[in-house]
């Protein structure tokens, strides 16, 4: 049970990570620019917030199958396996909650006004000094609610870690996954226990950010 | 040598700005109704607008664009300060002086000195939304000040604040051009905010350019886009000649003639400037002996212009410069007036432009 605690805390940061280092160039790109791709872009981001994990999960099982491309690159360029790795958890989960953290941060930048960054450059600042100084405090707040969101719904996940993952204790099995395994074995009492921990993280990392937005919606 | 060298375009909608033009150093004045291509001429020169690949700009020896090239707004040494302040919300005024400061182009003032010079020193600590909007250009005027550019980019600052507040800061504006060897592009739809700083005069109409020169000659034109206006006004220059304190007033000398104002606290033989409204000027063939007019120029008929209405517009040499007189075409045809004629010009009221003071009758 604490292997599962561990492998959940340490999918969700590990992922969370690159949610953000993928997610705000790609919200950035979203909210700034307007051309026909970026519907299919937009389209393609929000997919996992309507299809059932286990078709994504699907996907991505016959993507990272050894004899497939990807997981012959995979193979070639870290000497490792991908299918049901820890590696091909954090592709999926990163995949899965990308909506979670795009939308929220293309909702910031989109609200940013452009005159403040006209200004900025005015005064001498670079593309990369208006990010660092005015984009990341202005955006703080929509910053700290999409990388909770990726954490939490990240650790939320069941499907596609079910499909993509395996369940190698130690390696790949999340806490959602031991709960699943707990009920099938009927051994109810530790069900009870993983169902109770992962209903009280979500409740409270949402307490927090609900807390959070309010305080910022009074005091900016 | 011209400071700004530059032949910019910009569309937007049906609007085409097309202006092509050199500045001298020192405070050119952008002048032209609201929609004539003010702001957007500026936006070109900041980098913030696109225009064509012909278009060229060069600030001094460095070209901010031309064929191929284009410098970003961050790379120009050029400076704007917007009609809406845009302060940084989330940083104090401090924190937006600071911002400046941290990328200040060369050496110049501290944030305590131009604070203080400005009158924004009490506000400081507090955030932009605790400010006015008169307020937030002042310290929007500051933060770009403090940024210290080679050229200032000024759309119609303080126009929120009232005009002797204004014209203060317009003056603290000249100084400190004048100081760090900066110029500046001031624009604005009020003539006399420009008369008072401004030695370059361009105006635009529809964005295109109708004038460009010296903003005295200019202004002392019977034909061209400034005779048009209700309160065309010629500017000249005096010198101070005399206070009198017991009655309040001030003697400028203007041509070895004498002209009374409010009294100003310039020094004797400093230089000023003034403004005389082109309709409260009105002219006789004799001295009048006995009149509440306290000034009464000798001045000669240079030229007379119709203008649109039943209104001619006479200009009246005063040694090298010249006063502008509006009159009806009856009071042409009972004068008898003639080009060359020497009469004398009543002036009800005279502004020296420096302080915003007036002497009326």
């Amino acid at each position: 049970m604490f292997e599962a605690l561990w492998v959940t805390a340490k999918l969700a940061a590990v992922t969370t990570v690159w949610l953000l280092l993928l997610g705000t160039p790609l919200a950035w790109w979203l909210a700034r620019t307007q051309n026909r791709l970026s519907p299919f872009i937009e389209a393609l981001v929000a997919l996992p917030l309507v299809l059932p994990p286990t078709v994504l999960g699907f996907y991505l099982l016959i993507a990272f199958a050894p004899q497939s491309t990807i997981g012959q690159v995979w193979e070639a360029v870290t000497g490792q396996r991908l299918a049901f790795s820890f590696s091909a958890l954090v592709i999926g989960s990163v995949l899965y909650s990308l909506p979670f953290v795009v939308q929220p941060l293309q909702a910031a930048f989109r609200q940013l006004p452009d005159a403040l960054l006209e200004a900025a450059a005015s005064l001498g600042a670079t593309p990369g000094d208006r990010a660092r100084h005015l984009v990341w405090p202005l955006c703080r707040p929509s910053f700290i609610a999409a990388a909770s969101l990726g954490f939490a719904h990240t650790v939320g996940e069941f499907g596609v870690v079910l499909m993509i993952g395996g369940n190698i204790p130690g390696e790949t099995q999340v806490l959602s996954i031991a709960l699943y395994d707990r009920v099938e074995s009927l051994d109810l009492g530790t069900a009870h226990a993983l169902a109770l921990a992962l209903m009280l993280f979500s409740l409270v990392t949402l307490i927090l950010l609900y807390r959070q937005s309010h305080r910022w919606a009074v005091r900016p | 040598m011209s400071l700004l060298d530059f032949a910019v375009t910009a569309r937007r909608g049906s609007f085409q700005l097309t202006v092509e033009a050199q500045l001298p150093y020192g405070i050119t004045g952008v002048y032209g109704a609201s929609g004539s291509g003010k702001t957007s001429l500026l936006l070109r020169i900041a980098g913030l607008m696109r225009g064509s690949s012909e278009d060229h700009i060069q600030l001094k020896n460095t070209l901010l664009e031309s064929e191929g090239r284009w410098l970003p707004p961050e790379q120009r040494d050029v400076g704007m300060v917007f009609q809406d302040a845009r302060l940084f919300p989330h940083l104090t005024v401090r924190g937006n002086l600071e911002f400046a400061l941290q990328r200040q182009r060369r050496a110049g003032l501290g944030i305590d000195e131009l604070s203080q010079m400005l009158g924004i020193t009490a506000w400081l600590t507090r955030k932009p939304d605790e400010l006015s909007r008169g307020q937030q250009q002042r310290v929007a005027l500051a933060r770009t000040l403090i940024n210290m550019p080679r050229l200032l980019l000024l759309d119609e600052p303080g126009a929120n604040i009232d005009a002797e507040g204004r014209r203060r800061l317009l003056h603290d504006v000249a100084t400190l051009c004048d100081q760090y060897e900066m110029a500046a592009l001031l624009v604005s739809h009020d003539m006399a905010d420009l008369a008072d700083v401004a030695e370059t005069l361009l105006v635009l109409a529809q964005g295109q350019q109708q004038a460009l020169g010296p903003l005295i000659e200019l202004a002392s034109q019977v034909s061209g886009p400034l005779a048009q206006a209700q309160d065309t006004a010629a500017i000249m220059n005096a010198r101070v000649d005399e206070h009198d304190s017991q009655y309040g007033l001030t003697r400028l000398a203007i041509a070895d003639q004498a002209l009374w104002v409010d009294q100003t606290p310039a020094p004797r033989g400093s230089a000023v400037r003034l403004r005389l409204p082109a309709r409260d000027v009105s002219l006789c063939h004799d001295a009048p002996k006995a009149t509440s007019i306290l000034n009464v120029l000798s001045v000669k008929v240079a030229e007379v212009q119709a203008d649109a209405g039943n209104r001619l517009l006479v200009r009246l040499a005063l040694g090298d410069q010249y006063l502008l007189a509006r009159i009806t075409r009856k009071s042409l045809d009972s004068l008898g007036l003639r080009v060359g004629d020497r009469l004398y010009a009543q002036i009800k009221s005279t502004a020296l432009i420096d302080r915003g003071g007036s002497a009326d009758d």
